[in-house]
């Protein structure tokens, strides 16, 4: 085993192997148990398929998670892993995070866990940027308590606890992550493999707080809720997929795209009555985080648009390396001397 | 003036100069508006008195608001110094000279200043406006209200002014120097050394020479006031307190607390993390260990409560000394977290700096309610350690006691400190660190199953039932930890009723045996059928009020709980060796409940809960009462 440096930013410190690994060694012993049919498998096969390309010595690799379906993920990673307490999983990550330089910590939650009882401690480890990623399963629903709406279900929604329709006003997580100034933030479906993959990837390489919202069907209590993303015919035409560098295009023949539209918003527009030329080139790298917001905002959560892939990835300090760094900086600075600390400026002595 | 009330020798009152009388002890108390600098005077007084080699003893006590309206009862601030030549245990019950610098204040304290006691008043803000404020439609000054006690007029603030006249300062900023003025005049009073305080003014304002400089020449000004005055006649001694040899220096509890840390650190060679959120009256623990990051200690000002103790959970986790400090309102947030600690069995040391309560409740006084909140406050069956201070320099070695508990049987702990053990202070016997306990843990670094081939998480030690700790990172040993019950061993998710029922069984049977020390019980003359037994920060009142008992003639035993889970073993036949158990709490009876409960011990519970200490006159009355008692039947 070596460590050496893979010049990915989000991963330095953290111990690597060069023993191959594959997606079974990351499998636990124990048996998954999630409804059949869950999203949840296919975001679980995706992460160990994806985790030996990192070549990280997997004792060096944290899971931990909230309440609810999602949150039972590490105890199928055989890593690390801690199933906390609904909504606090941030919060315990940044702890180890802080406290552990040579870990990759990944947090595990859903719309639930992250955006009601944990909804404060999500925007504040974004804005505080702690080296640790973030998967957010969103269902839009309440699985593990069977069935009530949640904080992104769509208004209207009728489910045991609104019989007359939901009337809550649903967040963006997007949107929200973005309005915290998260570094790094993207979208990816539970159905597209290789999409989410490709975000994954670059979460990981990213130095800081990375939010991945990846739509997860519930076969049980929500069934369908992205359908019209996954259907031909529909797809195309809703989803749009972000590459750096690249105009943003879509459709089955490329017929749409983006482009700027009144003050710092963007809309979708037909290609050929705005040309090619006016299309928005993605720069993922856009400092001011009000471009990616306004992807985030293409359309309300009907689904009619979805922007997919990394709406934002900048650089910014990390909270934990700061942290870090001042302790490193007073030890080599300050006397740590612990008679002096206790004895102080003022003292007398009593003779015997 | 003093009256021995401590349980020392009464005042001898030979003058060794013509105007020198010598006292035994005296208690001072300045009181003046929020802004007036109260807390500032009194401490530096303290640290005078603790230069000079006092036995000492201080009380704070302030608002909750940062500055209430000026001038009004609301917004007084006072701070109590008791200082002696023998060891007291008390910041006292009532002054002896009460500093008063303006209505309020006088308003507020003197009913507590005995007849006969010393009265130092600001006359500068005795002006109708501030007399109407606080129902005063006499000057007090002017009347015979205050006939009772030795009076002394003194126009603070004209006097600071004129002696800061030729430095530039505004007439406003000069004014607001009048408590040197008045620490100045109080130093002259009682012969104590002044360097210190010329010091510490210098550095405090540093950066604003002009302001240190008139605060020291204020500070001067009062010393030469008193000097060259007639106003008053007589000064006093105090002579140095004759203590357990050693280096001594002055500590507030929670500054011994954050010292505490800071050692536990040194000796687990462990990396602390403190994950808090500020709230009085725990907030300078927080900003005391900020300030040690050479010594492998990070602070992290979470969001709030919850992700405080969640943070230093999770660091722990990862192989850290995880440490949260809070007050009640903060226990109630962290409950749930608390009860992940327990379950997952990892080093925890939680610090509650008790106030009043319930709710918001009273922030800046003190109260000894969230015993049963520590004791029971989580779902299910959730034992926790806990620990309590008895004094402000004890809490030092009380963060060292439960942070080794909590390293060596991996769990939370909770550190019960309160509001008066927190901002009181007293002499400190400073130890030598090399004499300090070896906090040193194991992590695992091998597989332990039975047949050697992976890591059980809960595989315990026979001996303290404590589970390994292995930490990420470590190879070959992942493994998966939450707030699912586990099964005993393998620690895999398991809803199996027999495996529940042992679970619940072994984590209680984890807590209850840790050994803890045997109860003492103080008993000069071997005769008490009275015991009086208290915990945290009750000791010195029920201390002192046990000297006046025995002094009157009588026979009183005392003992005090530091660990009151698990409670020491020998402390049911502690209880059932006497007549009649009091426990004085400044609570409805909690501790009270637990004895009965336990022991079938029909003690007698004596409460207060006004958010201030016990007085030692008031429990030397109520044990008198009860001593005559039964010593009749």
């Amino acid at each position: 085993m070596t460590t050496i440096d893979l010049g990915l930013p989000g991963l330095a410190g953290v111990p690597t192997t060069d023993e191959p690994q594959k997606a079974k060694d990351y499998k636990s012993d124990q048996e998954v148990r999630w409804c059949p049919g869950c999203g949840d498998y296919v975001v679980l096969n995706a992460v160990q398929s994806f985790l030996p390309s990192l070549g990280l010595r997997r004792e060096n690799i944290v899971f931990i998670s909230g309440i609810g379906c999602s949150s039972r993920f590490p105890y199928y990673m055989n890593t690390y892993g801690m199933h906390s307490i609904h909504g606090r999983a941030p919060a315990i990550a940044t702890g180890l995070a802080t406290a552990r330089p040579d870990l990759s910590v990944w947090v595990v939650t859903g719309d639930g866990d992250a955006l009601s009882i944990g909804g404060n401690h999500l925007i504040h480890t974004l804005r505080r940027n702690v080296n640790l990623k973030i998967l957010l399963f969103n269902n839009r629903i309440y699985g593990l308590t069977k069935g009530q709406y949640s904080p992104t279900s769509e208004p209207g929604k009728v489910t045991k606890s609104t019989p007359m329709g939901s009337l809550d006003y649903p967040f963006n997580p997007v949107s929200l992550a973005l309005g915290a100034e998260a570094t790094f933030v993207g979208r990816a479906l539970d159905s597209d493999r290789a999409g989410l993959t490709e975000v994954l990837r670059q979460a990981a390489e990213h130095r800081g707080s990375a939010l991945v919202e990846i739509y997860q069907n519930c076969p049980i209590f929500n069934d369908g809720a992205f359908d019209v993303l996954k259907e031909a015919g529909e797809a195309e035409r809703r989803l749009i997929p972000l590459e750096h560098g690249k105009p943003i295009r879509f459709g089955a023949e490329g017929e749409y795209g983006v482009i700027r539209s009144g003050f710092g918003s963007l809309a979708v527009a037909k290609v050929s009555e705005v040309g090619a030329d006016a299309l928005v080139v993605h720069d993922s790298h856009t400092e001011d985080p009000s471009y990616a917001f306004a992807l985030s905002r293409l359309s309300t959560q009907d689904l009619s648009h979805t922007v997919t892939g990394v709406f934002r990835s900048v650089s910014r300090p990390t909270y934990d390396d700061q942290a870090r760094a001042q302790v490193d900086d007073a030890k080599a600075t300050r006397p740590a001397d612990l008679d002096t600390l206790l004895r102080g400026k003022d003292t007398w002595t009593v003779i015997a | 003036m003093s009256t021995g009330v401590d349980g020392g020798t009464a005042a001898t009152g030979t003058p060794r100069a013509a105007a020198v009388t010598k006292l035994d002890r005296v208690v001072i108390r300045f009181a003046g508006d929020s802004g007036d600098g109260m807390q500032l005077t009194g401490d530096r007084f303290t640290s005078e008195a603790a230069a000079f080699g006092n036995d000492l003893s201080t009380m704070p006590n302030f608002p909750a608001e940062i500055r209430a309206p000026q001038g009004t009862i609301p917004g007084v601030s006072s701070f109590q110094v008791h200082f002696a030549d023998y060891d007291i245990l008390t910041p006292g019950d009532r002054p002896d000279v009460l500093v008063a610098m303006n209505p309020a204040a006088l308003k507020a304290n003197i009913a507590d200043l005995p007849a006969g006691g010393t009265l130092i008043v600001n006359t500068d803000e005795f002006v109708k406006r501030n007399l109407t404020k606080v129902g005063y439609a006499v000057n007090p000054l002017e009347d015979d209200s205050l006939a009772a006690y030795q009076v002394h007029q003194v126009a603070m603030a004209t006097i600071t002014q004129g002696a800061l006249a030729d430095t530039g300062l505004g007439k406003k900023d000069a004014e607001r120097c009048k408590n040197m003025f008045a620490l100045g005049l109080l130093s002259w009073m009682y012969h104590r050394p002044t360097e210190g305080t010329e010091r510490f003014l210098r550095e405090k304002f540093a950066k604003k020479p002009d302001i240190a400089e008139a605060n020291v020449l204020a500070f001067r000004a009062g010393f030469y006031y008193g000097e060259t005055t007639e106003a008053f006649a007589v000064t006093y001694e105090v002579a140095p307190a004759k203590l357990a040899p050693g280096t001594y220096r002055q500590i507030t509890g929670n500054t011994a607390l954050a010292y505490g840390i800071v050692a536990a650190a040194q000796q687990s060679k462990l990396p602390v993390l403190l994950g808090t959120y500020p709230i009085t009256p725990a907030s300078d623990i927080l900003h005391e260990l900020s300030k040690y990051k050479q010594f492998g200690i990070t602070t992290f000002q979470a969001e709030d409560e919850i992700a405080g103790i969640c943070a230093a959970l999770g660091a722990s986790y990862g192989g850290a000394l995880g440490v949260t400090s809070t007050s009640g309102p903060g226990v109630a947030l962290k409950s749930e977290t608390i009860g992940l600690g327990v379950m997952t069995e990892l080093p925890l040391l939680v610090i509650d700096v008790q106030r009043g309560g319930p709710s918001t409740g009273l922030p800046t006084k003190t109260e000894q309610a969230d015993l049963l909140q520590a004791m029971f406050g989580r779902n299910g069956e959730s034992p926790v350690p806990i620990v309590a201070p008895q004094s402000p320099a004890d809490c030092f070695a009380a963060a060292i006691e439960a942070t080794h508990i909590a390293l060596k049987y991996r769990t939370p702990v909770l550190l019960l400190s309160d509001g008066a053990v927190a901002n009181g202070s007293e002499p400190w016997l400073i130890p030598d660190a090399a004499d300090l306990p070896d906090l040193t843990v194991e992590f695992a670094t091998e597989p332990n199953s039975p047949d050697g081939s992976t890591f059980w998480p809960y595989l315990r030690d026979p001996e303290t039932l404590a589970r390994a700790w292995a930490v990420p990172g470590t190879p070959g040993l992942q493994h998966r930890i939450g707030g699912l019950e586990k099964a005993d061993g393998t620690g895999n998710i398991s809803y199996e009723p027999d495996n529940h029922d042992r679970m619940v069984r072994l984590r209680q049977a984890k807590i209850d045996n840790i050994p803890v020390p045997d109860l003492a019980v103080d008993d000069p003359t071997g005769k008490a059928r009275v015991l009086v037994l208290g915990w945290g920060s009750s000791y010195g009142p029920i201390g002192a009020a046990c000297r006046r008992v025995r002094k009157l003639g009588h026979s009183v035993a005392q003992a005090h709980l530091r660990n009151l889970n698990p409670f020491p073993a020998n402390l049911g036949d502690v209880l059932r060796s006497y007549d009649k158990v009091v426990v004085p709490e400044m609570n409805l009876g909690q501790l009270a409940l637990l004895l009965r409960g336990k022991y079938l011990v029909d003690v007698v519970s004596y409460t207060k809960v006004a958010g201030l200490p016990f007085k030692a006159e008031e429990l030397q009355n109520v044990l008198t009462d009860i001593v005559k008692g039964v010593d009749a039947g």
